[in-house]
């Protein structure tokens, strides 16, 4: 998308100074609810926000495949390995719509991965638990790419076209992705003891994470207040994951399962479920890179970028054998 | 990383025929038939599209969004090229 053009852009932008009349005149296009697009003139730090966002979420995508690619050769079914090596495809897409999203703002594609390979960016807290069981496939595509399509939804109307473009994209296929998990936990739960007890466990170990995937609490998100001036992001971070759990509680009730939460209890005045404290700790231990998986994350990501270097390289050559003897 | 870069791509797509093609997004390829292979894998997973084309990012030509104003001005004072400038007298039809 236009990525050289824009880095020139970018060069004469920081080169002109950010007048307050611009950045007035930048907020008015975003209060108009009109979309801003690669090229045109952004504040920096609205630049900045979206290539940290972006990429962030690309990486949560692309780190996201290895949960559930632990069970590719292991789905109880040849139906249940095909739409779960679909669905795995998919999270390979979003990655890739994304970074392309991201590249419009001039951050290269090269240094995105060299970040994520490096340990330098960060990508969602939730891919760095482990999937000990079947019924974790059931749970994640249940419970984590539902609060991902919560989280997601609100972004297809983000004040910058290319981000919006991409979601409205990915969103079509995450509704697939929330269906096959739930149909997984549909199955489990009618299933034997044993089988519904997976399901139990499952839901105990991932109901948490799930929570903490929309962020810290309103008073603490750091991002939060300006983001929502600039219209990146529409809800806070605990309104989305209020209406997580209004969602989902009932399709727990559904299935025969409970949230691991003793405190949590539908509040007939608000109409809202309330529920107990989050581990902030845990929550701050993941991030900081010291969840259960965090290494062994990255030392596969970085093992399958090394493991593809003949095959880029072979595309590489081929691609300047053929151009060298068009030329010739 | 020392892998060399690879140029960027923007795909455009037909979704069925009877349609143009439209933009929906890109994607890094060593040459031209790469570029359509990842294209077709990253943007038709669903059956999106009944043909596809792929153009260097660094190919295309774009008019400048800050030279706007000036770029399209030329337009917008014709407003005789639109119909609804034409005031239709009372009693005339199929016009």
């Amino acid at each position: 998308m236009y990525t050289q053009g824009l880095d020139q852009a970018g060069k004469d932008q920081e080169a002109g100074a950010e007048t307050p009349e611009h950045l007035e005149a930048f907020q008015k296009r975003i209060d108009a609810e009109e979309k801003i697009e690669a090229k045109d003139w952004m504040p920096e730090a609205y630049r900045r926000t979206l290539v940290r966002q972006i990429s962030q979420h690309a990486h949560s995508e692309i780190i996201g495949m290895q949960p559930e690619g632990n069970w590719l050769t292991r789905a109880p079914s040849l139906k249940r390995k095909v739409i779960l090596l679909a669905k795995v495809q998919d999270e390979a897409g979003h990655g890739l719509y994304l970074y392309s999203a991201a590249e419009t703002l001039g951050v290269s594609r090269g240094q995105m991965v060299a970040d994520l390979l490096s340990g330098k960016a960060k990508y969602s807290s939730i891919f760095n638990y482990p999937t000990l069981t079947w019924a974790d496939i059931g749970a994640i595509g249940w419970l984590v790419d539902g609060a991902a399509i919560m989280n997601q939804i609100p972004l297809c109307r983000c004040s910058y076209g290319p981000y919006a473009r991409a979601m409205v994209r990915v969103c079509k296929e995450e509704s697939f992705h929330q269906r096959q998990g739930f149909d997984i936990m549909v199955s489990l739960c009618r299933g034997t003891a044993e089988q519904k007890a997976m399901a139990q466990d499952a839901l105990n170990r991932w109901w948490w994470p799930s929570l903490m995937m929309f962020g810290p609490n309103d008073a603490n998100s750091k991002h939060s207040a300006q983001s929502m001036a600039w219209k990146i992001k529409r809800f806070s971070n605990d309104e989305l994951r209020q209406k997580f759990v209004d969602a989902t509680v009932p399709q727990a009730d559904f299935l025969g399962i409970t949230m691991p939460d003793d405190a949590l209890v539908f509040d007939k005045d608000s109409g809202h479920y309330s529920f107990g404290e989050i581990d902030w700790q845990e929550f701050m231990d993941v991030v900081a890179g010291n969840g259960p998986c965090n290494r062994q994350r990255l030392e596969k990501r970085n093992k399958a970028h090394n493991d593809g270097a003949w095959v880029r390289e072979a595309a590489q050559a081929y691609a300047e054998k053929q151009a060298a003897c068009a030329a010739a | 990383m020392t892998d060399k870069e690879w140029p960027l791509y923007e795909v455009f797509i037909r979704s069925r025929a009877g349609l143009s093609h439209r933009h929906a997004g890109s994607v890094h390829a060593p040459d031209d038939q790469m570029a359509l292979d990842h294209a077709r894998d990253t943007y038709t997973r669903r059956t999106e599209g009944v043909s596809i084309w792929v153009v260097r990012s660094d190919r295309i030509v774009a008019s400048d969004p800050a030279e706007n104003a000036a770029f399209f001005e030329p337009a917008k004072d014709k407003i005789y090229r639109h119909p609804t400038f034409y005031e239709i007298p009372d009693g005339v039809e199929n016009l």
